[in-house]
């Protein structure tokens, strides 16, 4: 009886002190999870999840003050993302994705004010004062700062159009085979 | 001839269905009264164009050049007026539209100066060779449609020691190529050689499907003056046109996955892209015909049409004889890879082999139903996949999962989802898989840059801040920081208005 | 980037097979070898059949209402009728109208329709119904009797069959022991299997099925025939059934070899109890075996030592059931080890290594 209480309260000693001293001496500094998480954000400091930026935002999201769907230009990709790495689970049906969008500036509109090219923070917008500015579609994440900004309304957010070389395949839809469409008049008749 | 062939693994056996046109010979389309050429007809670049509205252009004429290192330039079917340079809707299962010359013929179909013939390819310079085939834009006729001339190049970097050229032809209906290495096999032999010139192999192996015995014994006579050349017989077992496939029957070589096929020493090209090769080298001639072979149940008069490229689909069907009843599915190409048209107003391309219009009794189509995981799909996929695994997978958005599973290698032939019982559409979830994966990769791609651009950004707004803020302390030790702070702002974003 | 296409995806052709013609190829298979012993068993083995596949149809179209999905395209496709058909053909012949609606009752609710209906089950229905019927009920699940066909004198007129079925009325007199069982009483009553072995009706009885046993196992020249037609339709291949029987018999011969006393041979085994029939028709059931052929090779040979040491060490004389429903919860794993190797890569899905480059 005695050498079993004795022997787990050494048992206990040890592997307290243990834990004390890594804790003590091999502390971490910072919050290795942030880090982890700013890494999945898009990092364009866009501040449209109300955080002055990414590293606000990774912060907020491992104190867990912040929702995993805070990011609007990440959309559903990086609420995925940040879900499975904060295990949160999500309803993704209810997170509207809008698919990819870049800013398009209308032409005619623009009055080449430059508050735009001041707002972005990716440098995706060219001009001059008095020109006018076009956006450069590779560079826009589309976090959408520079539509407030503009004086004349001459910017909306527009979807990437698909073409042939980025268009897929949908996926496939369970139940029965949708009736095959009508394909064109048929020929035959006027042949 | 009986000859050792290597296993290959899985395939499947659809009904041939090749009875109502592979008897008939090509019969040339009567001129329609309106091409349409559209500038992406090949893997790689768009073409760039070269002429413009209004502009009278002669037969062979190159209208649009190369638009880059994997391009394919295109030519006038025939001589006449460019009336529209638009976007026309491209025969593609999205049903999406692409640039397009259209082209009035005027009837003439007068030649345009074509370059001299290369009078014996076998003492040319391949270079010589490879820059015609380039200029002539001959691209993969099989339905690959990788530019011919790239492939070419391969020689220079790769040991090239045997050329396949695939006569398999192993997809139901389709028989243009079969008809092509039937009337034309000095052609397509001698192309054959061309090409192995071009690409240094010292050994050509021409791999036709046991199921076109005419075919073989035609290739064999036009292959018997050459010991280099061999025609072999192979399994009429589906997918065996898939490159890499027949090379691995014929060779017994199996090309690392997501390498070319000339890392273990072989290029394969399709029978009629020899044929188109040899037009080029022999006769100056560049790609503005092909052979199309428009069939199904639903077809009047089934035929193999040679067609002018950019004749719409709807030309052919016509020449057929029409619709014998409503179609219930409309493909370009062949029954098991083949893909939807979206009418028939659509072009056809230098890849366009079949045009089918199929009726619903003759698919087998059936609603779908849950998997009982027969396992027929494992057994049937050439590649060594496991579709019932990949598809449940990709269900439930598990798309890395799948994606480690091997989805990228499927090759699409779609043995799984014709030997399912339950119908599931396999190929459709492995495309779409592939194409989220795609997108995905791109995204994560851009979103790279856009953090790199970001971080650009804000150090030079930083820096201009900085040297405001010092400038400024020189001058006026008293400013507050906040409007240093909004001056540097302003100062940099003047900077970057000037681009 | 997604959105419609302007008509279905490739391929626009389809093999003419369907998971209804499959089931159907698979009860066809089954037909010969049912109808001789429901000949043999006589009406009541006519009668719990009946019941048995009937109570499997009517569970199933309940549990779909229940689920709110399509009743009749899911009925229609067989695949329950053949749950109950198997089930039926494990049962004693002589076994009470009950065990066949309790056991409809374990084999498709509960172990088809909870883990998410056709094609998501883990383990095989109809086994899973025996075993908890043979845990549940052992006395009943284990009368069996010797057979008394139709029409012979001795055997039940419809009338007793009816009383039998479903009045619980069984013949003291008629009850049997099946070879496997009794093997296994005589051991345990310390008479070596040498001794006991001769008392077992011969090979030839065996083959055709003239010996006690459940309902459908016993004809094995005609389970094996509808087998071999299976796999002429290609609905199954050689795999399983061979791994099975396979293993079944090396490990009965090397074991008989060593100890004739203790261990019966190896053609005593694969022709005795549900071996041919679990070889063929049980083991071989799509959603619980493994999809790849490596896959059910190794599926094939576990059930095959399984059976065999369920049958000489275990409490029970049959082991089939259990060593298929055992091998069901690693069928999974099999799974994952045996998929096959990918084209231009290695086992472990590196890319070959090439040819040195010009």
């Amino acid at each position: 009886m005695l050498i079993a209480i004795g022997s787990l309260t050494v048992i206990g000693i040890v592997l307290g002190s243990g834990l004390g001293a890594a804790a003590r001496f091999l502390r971490v500094e910072g919050n290795p999870l942030e880090a982890e998480i700013q890494s999945l954000l898009p990092g364009s400091q866009c501040g449209q999840c109300g955080y002055v930026g990414c590293g606000q935002a990774a912060a907020a999201l491992a104190r867990g003050e912040a929702p995993v769907t805070l990011c609007p230009p990440g959309g559903r990709a990086v609420a995925q993302a940040l879900a499975k790495r904060l295990g949160v689970h999500i309803d993704l049906s209810k997170h509207e994705d809008k698919g990819p969008q870049y800013a398009v500036i209308v032409e005619g509109l623009c009055t080449g004010c430059t508050r735009c090219i001041r707002e972005c923070s990716v440098d995706a917008i060219f001009g001059a004062t008095k020109q006018m500015h076009t956006v450069l579609v590779d560079a826009c994440h589309a976090c959408g700062s520079c539509v407030p900004v503009c004086p004349t309304g001459a910017i909306a957010m527009t979807p990437v159009p698909v073409t042939i070389r980025t268009w897929h395949w949908p996926k496939p839809q369970p139940g029965p085979l949708p009736a095959p469409e009508p394909q064109g008049e048929p020929v035959g008749e006027a042949a | 001839m009986i000859r050792h062939l290597f296993p290959v693994r899985g395939g499947v056996h659809p009904a041939y269905h090749k009875d109502p046109t592979s008897e008939k010979a090509v019969v040339p389309l009567p001129m329609p009264g309106m091409l349409f050429v559209p500038l992406q007809q090949h893997v790689g670049q768009a073409a760039e164009v070269l002429v413009s509205i209004d502009e009278r252009v002669r037969k062979g004429q190159m209208i649009a050049r190369c638009g880059g290192a994997i391009s394919a330039p295109q030519h006038a079917p025939t001589s006449g007026r460019i009336r529209d340079i638009s976007e026309v809707t491209a025969p593609h299962a999205s049903g999406l539209a692409q640039t397009t010359i259209v082209l009035e013929p005027d009837g003439a179909d007068e030649w345009a100066d074509l370059p001299e013939p290369i009078e014996d390819p076998f003492a040319a310079d391949p270079q010589v060779i490879r820059e015609r085939v380039a200029w002539a834009g001959v691209v993969g006729m099989g339905g690959a449609v990788f530019p011919a001339a790239v492939k070419l190049d391969l020689g220079t970097r790769y040991k090239i020691d045997t050329l396949v050229i695939n006569g398999a032809e192993c997809e139901p209906y389709v028989t243009c190529d079969d008809r092509t290495m039937r009337e034309h096999p000095q052609e397509v032999i001698d192309g054959a050689r061309i090409i192995a010139r071009a690409l240094g192999a010292t050994r050509i192996v021409v791999g036709v499907e046991r199921n076109k015995p005419q075919a073989i014994e035609a290739l064999t006579r036009a292959a018997s003056p050459h010991p280099d050349v061999e025609v072999v017989g192979v399994p009429a077992q589906y997918p065996m046109g898939y490159a890499h496939e027949l090379i691995l029957a014929t060779t017994g070589r199996e090309t690392p996955a997501g390498k070319r096929t000339a890392e273990v020493g072989v290029v394969a090209y399709n029978c009629s892209t020899a044929k188109a090769v040899d037009q080029a080298v022999r006769l100056g001639r560049p790609v503005i015909t092909r052979v199309v072979t428009v069939s199904g149940g639903a077809i009047r008069e089934p035929k193999n049409v040679e067609c002018p490229i950019g004749a719409r689909v709807g030309d052919l069907v016509a020449f057929c004889g029409g619709f014998r009843s409503h179609p219930a599915h409309l493909v370009n190409g062949g029954p098991m890879m083949g893909q939807p048209l979206p009418n028939l107003e659509v072009p056809v391309v230098k890849g366009t082999a079949g045009i089918l219009a199929l009726l619903g009794s003759e698919t087998n189509a059936r609603p779908e139903e849950p998997c009982i995981r027969c396992g027929s799909c494992v057994g049937a996929c050439p590649v060594g996949l496991v579709p019932v695994e990949m598809a449940a997978l990709i269900r439930r958005d598990d798309l890395k999962t799948a994606g480690r599973l091997g989805v990228g290698d499927c090759i699409g032939c779609g043995s799984c989802a014709w030997v399912c019982p339950s119908h599931i559409p396999l190929v459709q979830y492995f495309n779409y898989a592939n194409g989220m994966l795609w997108n995905q990769e791109q995204q994560a791609r851009k979103n790279a840059r856009v953090k790199a651009l970001a971080e650009a950004h804000a150090l030079r707004v930083e820096k201009a801040a900085a040297a405001k803020r010092a400038a400024q302390s020189a001058r006026k030790p008293a400013a507050s920081p906040a409007a240093s702070e909004e001056t540097g702002r302003k100062a940099a974003a003047t900077e970057e208005a000037r681009p | 980037m997604s959105m419609g296409a302007v008509g279905p995806s490739a391929p626009f052709t389809h093999t003419p097979n369907s998971v209804q013609a499959t089931m159907l190829t698979v009860l066809v298979a089954l037909a010969p070898a049912t109808l001789f012993n429901l000949y043999l068993f006589g009406w009541p083995a006519i009668l719990l059949f009946t019941v048995t596949v009937a109570s499997c149809a009517a569970a199933e179209a309940i549990s779909l209402g229940l689920a709110d999905r399509p009743v009749w395209p899911r009925l229609s496709d067989g695949s329950a009728i053949l749950t109950g058909w198997l089930l039926a053909m494990s049962l004693p012949p002589w076994a009470p109208w009950w065990t066949g609606v309790l056991g409809a009752v374990f084999a498709i609710p509960l172990a088809k329709h909870a883990f998410g209906g056709l094609g998501q089950n883990l383990f095989n229905p109809a086994m899973v119904a025996r075993v908890a019927l043979l845990v549940s009920f052992p006395v009943v699940m284990t009368a069996w009797v010797a057979p008394h066909p139709l029409f012979a004198a001795g055997s039940p007129s419809l009338a007793e069959g009816w009383a039998i079925t479903f009045g619980g009325q069984m013949p003291d007199a008629v009850t049997a022991a099946s070879a496997l069982g009794f093997v296994k009483t005589e051991l345990s009553r310390g008479i070596p299997v040498a001794q006991s072995l001769p008392q077992v009706p011969d090979l030839m009885d065996m083959a055709l099925g003239l010996r006690a046993g459940s309902l459908g196992e016993t004809s094995l020249v005609l389970i094996l025939a509808g087998g071999l037609f299976l796999m002429a339709r290609r609905i199954i291949s050689w795999h399983i059934p061979v791994g099975m029987l396979g293993a079944l018999f090396v490990m009965a011969t090397l074991f008989h070899a060593l100890d004739p006393d203790r261990f019966a041979g190896g053609l005593f085994h694969i022709t005795s109890g549900a071996a041919v029939l679990g070889a063929f028709f049980i083991a071989t059931d799509y959603v619980t075996s493994p999809v790849s052929k490596a896959g059910q090779l190794a599926f094939g040979i576990g059930v095959g030592v399984l059976t065999w040491v369920i049958r000489t060490f275990a409490g029970y004389p049959e082991g089939v059931a259990f060593a298929v429903l055992l091998m069901n919860s690693l069928t999974p794993i099999i799974d994952q080890y045996s998929r096959p190797r990918r084209f231009g890569r290695t086992r472990q899905g590196e890319p070959l290594a090439q040819k040195a480059a010009r």
